[in-house]
């Protein structure tokens, strides 16, 4: 979920600005002009992907799939995520642009997290490892998503408690199918196109 | 996709150097964003409801894009009067919410409010690909612009593409439900997204190679500097200045 204008506090909002522009700095390092169509082509999949409905009892939920993005991109996925995230605040007022920092930290701070601890379980044989990095990168990036959402918001203000604790209530359910659709979605690529795996 | 809606017009900000909107528009925002109480976000919404009628901007759509924003307002209306503790007020002797708490949430809500259509309407008079090009000149990492660019290129292409393997997932009967197959399908429509996308960003970077690319994007068009944009930053120097005052006034007295 994006954090919207106007609610965060501003040492939250600075700290917001320098993680990302860290993070942002680091993934344009890594990232070649040769690079750029690939991870711009990859960020519009994720971005259309999100627009999936997923349903879920009664009612069907959005995924970010931030963790598996992670995995594919590594730090490229601060500027990944970051175009995304700032086409969505200027054209529909997704976000925001002051929470621009936050968010990216938000989202792409977990990805990171993802690709650190599962693409090691990769380069192991079995279909298992697969699998098994493929849910622990959909639960790491969306568990750790909610989790950084939560922080920015009882840091802004204390009177936020209790609707930060609402919203990872909310987001339970979502977690849990963030970690199997990318389960199966890591399978299905690693058995499609090996290559977008490899290191 | 009908996206830059508020982009086609001929006002006063649609004319703006897209630079200058920039400049003056992010140290704006921030500082609303930041102003304490509730008496200099209710100063900003007034001077954006006062640029948004001058751009002469399509109310319907406007209230469109504010009504989905303030799901969230909303949202913090239900949760903030009920949880912040202070001096209680009776709602229709049903239950109390506090003073803080419902100031609070109105200082939000103006925030909000203020900051999107603000941004709105300095910024979303202006083409996306027009403010890209902005922020190369105004010393952005070029790299960034430069993915930007192809990302939002190659949306409306993917989501073309989303639309066919939706379409022949329809034709084999596929009905979305809470089911594990459901899940394993929409799971490998995901995926058969990426592969599809990384096949034609090789093919992409192919075609532009036997064009003769260099790693290097030119600049063509250039921006200049017109009466209207000295007015604008006088506008929104004097605007800063106001809600600066109104806001943070009382530490400076």
């Amino acid at each position: 979920m994006h954090i919207s204008e106007g609610i965060l506090s501003a040492p939250v909002l600075a700290t917001g600005v320098l993680l990302a522009t860290v993070g942002v700095a680091a993934g344009l390092k890594k990232m070649t002009y040769e690079n750029i169509p690939r991870v711009a082509v990859l960020s519009s999949a994720f971005f259309v992907a999100s627009l999936i409905q997923i349903p879920l009892g009664p009612a069907s939920v959005h995924l970010v799939m931030n963790g598996l993005l992670g995995v594919l991109m590594g730090w490229m996925a601060f500027p990944a995520i970051l175009v995304a995230l700032a086409l969505q605040a200027l054209l529909f007022q997704f976000g925001g642009l002051t929470t621009l920092g936050v968010n990216l930290v938000v989202m792409a701070g977990p990805a990171l997290l993802a690709y650190l601890l599962c693409r090691p379980l990769l380069k192991m044989k079995g279909r298992q490892y697969i699998a098994l990095a493929g849910f622990g990168a959909g639960m790491i990036g969306s568990m750790g998503a909610v989790a950084l959402l939560v922080l920015a918001l009882t840091r802004s203000s204390d009177s936020f408690t209790s609707f930060a604790w609402a919203i990872s209530a909310a987001n339970a359910p979502v977690i849990i199918m963030e970690g199997v659709i990318t389960m199966f979605c890591l399978v299905f690529l690693q058995r499609v196109k090996p290559e977008l795996l490899e290191t | 996709m009908h996206l830059e809606e508020f982009a086609e017009g001929k006002s006063f900000f649609h004319l703006l150097d897209p630079r200058i909107k920039f400049i003056a528009a992010i140290p704006y925002l921030f500082l609303i964003a930041i102003s304490p109480g509730w008496q200099s976000p209710l100063m900003a919404l007034v001077f954006s409801l006062w640029w948004v009628i001058w751009a002469r901007l399509d109310s319907r759509r406007l209230l469109n894009r504010l009504a989905f924003v303030n799901i969230f307002v909303l949202m913090i209306f239900l949760f903030l009067p009920l949880s912040q503790p202070g001096e209680q007020i009776r709602i229709f002797g049903l239950f109390s919410v506090s003073r803080e708490g419902v100031l609070q949430a109105l200082a939000i809500a103006l925030k909000t409010n203020a900051i999107v259509l603000t941004t709105i309407v300095i910024l979303g008079t202006t083409e996306v690909f027009s403010l890209a090009h902005a922020l190369v000149h105004l010393k952005f990492p070029p790299k960034l612009v430069q993915l930007f660019f192809f990302f939002y290129r190659y949306i409306s292409v993917l989501h073309e593409e989303y639309t066919r393997l939706r379409n022949a997932m329809k034709i084999r009967c596929f009905q979305a439900g809470s089911n594990l197959h459901s899940y394993r399908s929409l799971a490998f429509l995901v995926g058969m997204l990426i592969v599809r996308s990384h096949d034609r960003s090789e093919r992409i970077y192919q075609a532009m190679l036997c064009r003769g690319f260099k790693n290097e994007f030119h600049l063509v068009r250039h921006f200049h500097l017109h009466r209207q944009d000295l007015y604008f930053s006088l506008i929104m120097l004097a605007s800063m200045i106001l809600i600066g005052l109104i806001g943070f006034g009382d530490l400076l007295i």
